[in-house]
């Protein structure tokens, strides 16, 4: 067996891929991270704080794996998935019922469920250990909008499947917006919009019309939840991770003290 | 007995009660740290957690919301924010022992050290990673994910509620109108996170857990994350039912408990009760003693308080003003939710500005 492996890393093939023979030298271990995509998001060495699971909590590494998780349990998901209201809720019965190894909408719930949680004790160390403070303070406000999208992620894709419990739950969250100053028609200072005695604000222009594509949730909204579900909020989250972990290497890595 | 505990709980649990004592808990979680970081206290704690969740699983009303598949993660955030709440404060009260006696803190001498990614790091992602996994299959395969009735936009459950995650701004809706409560405040609560590295100027406790360093910081980020966003999803999940009124874990949800409302505004209190006669037309008048309330609170409050604040957090720097006035406003429409809940525990209060007129109630 041994031998095989020997002999399997002679190969070629082998060898263009790494680029370093096994990572047990300290210069072969610098090798292993630098010369590889995926790990080079490292650095070659970390404080051994950076490594404490009592320290970190693990939170923020395991946000992102739930993130990935959900990435392709979703896209799983997109194959049986037809957003209209005619079709929505009868797909997701059918995965329930017939489709092998059903088990992609659960993993993908319990997993967002899951990445609401995380987020919100990765936070919740980060500010403990003053983590937020020079010279990480804009990583910081990168990470409380990621905050603000892992939330918005969860909530449009409540919606999708289509049943009571879905629209009656973004009813709920949606009404809110109505009452937004200025831009909702039942928001305060929305009254003071009108030219000529004619209200710029009114039910079928406010920012809930915007956010449903109609005066209360209905197709329309099942299908713009669904483009920023899979779409829109996926590309800026991804993007903004990048820039998040971008900065944690240039900040000086996982904080420790000064 | 059983059924004496039962009652005792749901009298414990009604929102006056519950949102007093989780206060006074955690004040005092945090003032006594000394004991209650002991290893044995988390123990206990989560001995007690289950023996309590054993016995109220055989109630009826009590197991038919627990068992809810939506949740379960309610549960296991419970229950991970107990012990890294604990986690935190024992290192941090640890840290700060360490260094009254001039020691580095926990993380000092580890700060320094440094080891190879390749295996140290990437050994303990792994890991992570495949018992994360192995989990998630685990409670896939348990667990169905729900499903209800297909969506009908005529017929409205009662209680409607929002996605777990945002019943904490629900709840908020019991004592304020939804541009406040649902637009307002959670834009306050994002800019206020954003503001917080540019407010606070204290160097101290960059990298490591410590209390005594960040007192006021550390206290306010539990009372803002526990208290009044943790606390009081596990109040929206557990204990509000049918039109949103209050349920004790262990009660009925009665479609027809209707607790009647006669909360009365600041103008009707003034004119009506302290001055015996209508009140004005005129909305500005009439609405006159509120808005003083308000612009005291607002105004008259970061003046009072700018000269011995400014002391403490920027050592009387003037150029920090306007680092001083942003928290202030920040903190000022934070502490409006306490009062508000206690003026209408107390005396009934509706609103303090209440011009429906114009949707402007505050």
């Amino acid at each position: 067996m041994n031998k095989l492996f020997q002999a399997i890393r002679q190969t070629q093939i082998w060898k263009s891929i790494f680029r370093h023979s096994y990572p047990d030298t300290p210069r072969n271990r610098t090798l292993a991270v630098l010369s590889n995509f995926f790990l080079h998001l490292h650095p070659v060495k970390v404080r051994r704080s950076g490594i404490n699971l009592s320290y970190t909590w693990c939170m923020g590494g395991l946000t992102f794996f739930l993130f990935l998780v959900e990435t392709i349990t979703g896209l799983l998901l997109m194959f049986y998935y037809r957003p209209t209201a005619e079709y929505a809720y009868q797909d997701i019965f059918a995965l329930r019922e017939n489709v092998p190894l059903g088990l992609m909408r659960e993993a993908h719930r319990w997993a967002a469920h899951l990445m609401v949680i995380t987020v919100w004790l990765h936070m919740y160390r980060v500010f403990l250990t003053g983590s937020y403070k020079p010279p990480r303070e804009f990583n910081w406000n990168v990470g409380v909008i990621l905050l603000v999208l892992t939330l918005l992620l969860s909530f449009t894709g409540y919606l999708l499947p289509w049943d009571q419990l879905a629209v009656w739950a973004v009813t709920v969250g949606t009404n809110m917006a109505r009452a937004t100053p200025f831009l909702g028609h039942e928001g305060p200072g929305a009254a003071l919009l009108s030219i000529g005695g004619l209200d710029l604000v009114h039910a079928g222009s406010d920012v809930r019309f915007g956010l449903l594509a109609g005066r209360f949730v209905g197709e329309g909204t099942l299908l713009r939840f669904y483009v920023l579900h899979c779409v829109g909020f996926p590309l800026i989250a991804a993007t903004l991770m990048a820039i998040h972990f971008w900065r944690v290497r240039k900040d000086g890595g996982i904080s420790g003290p000064l | 007995m059983g059924d004496a505990i039962k009652n005792f709980v749901d009298w414990l649990t009604q929102p006056t009660l519950y949102f007093t004592l989780s206060t006074v808990a955690i004040l005092a979680i945090l003032k006594y740290r000394k004991y209650t970081t002991k290893i044995s206290v988390i123990i206990g704690t989560f001995v007690v957690g289950i023996a309590f969740l054993a016995f109220a699983w055989g109630d009826t009303n009590f197991n038919r919301i627990i068992t809810k598949p939506d949740n379960i993660p309610i549960i296991i955030l419970l229950a991970a924010v107990l012990y890294f709440s604990w986690l935190s404060l024992r290192r941090a009260y640890l840290n700060d022992e360490r260094m009254k006696q001039g020691m580095p803190p926990l993380e000092g001498d580890a700060g320094k050290q440094k080891v190879h990614t390749w295996p140290d790091l990437v050994y303990v992602e792994l890991i992570c990673l495949v018992l994360f996994t192995a989990f998630l299959l685990f409670w896939s395969i348990g667990v169905q994910a729900p499903i209800e009735e297909p969506a009908a936009t005529a017929r409205t459950p009662n209680p409607s509620k929002a996605p777990w995650y945002f019943l904490g701004l629900q709840e908020l809706l019991v004592y304020f109108d939804p541009w406040l409560a649902g637009v307002l405040l959670p834009t306050f609560i994002v800019v206020g996170l954003m503001a917080i590295p540019y407010i606070d100027k204290n160097p101290k406790g960059n990298g490591y857990y410590t209390f005594e360093e960040r007192a006021f910081s550390v206290t306010f980020y539990w009372v803002g994350f526990l208290l009044f966003w943790i606390s009081f999803i596990i109040l929206g999940t557990f204990l509000r039912g049918p039109n949103w009124s209050f349920f004790g874990p262990f009660e009925y949800w009665d479609l027809h408990k209707l607790a009647p409302e006669m909360n009365v505004d600041v103008s009707t209190y003034f004119w009506v009760k302290l001055l015996d006669m209508p009140r004005p037309a005129n909305i500005f008048l009439r609405e006159s003693p509120g808005l003083a309330l308000l612009g005291v609170w607002f105004f008259i409050i970061p003046k009072v308080l700018e000269r011995p604040i400014m002391a403490k957090l920027y050592d009387g720097d003037r150029s920090n003003l306007v680092r001083y006035h942003v928290m202030m406003h920040l903190l000022l429409w934070f502490g409006l939710i306490p009062v508000k809940m206690l003026l209408r525990w107390t005396v009934d209060l509706k609103y303090i500005v209440g011009i429906p007129e114009w949707f402007l109630n505050v």
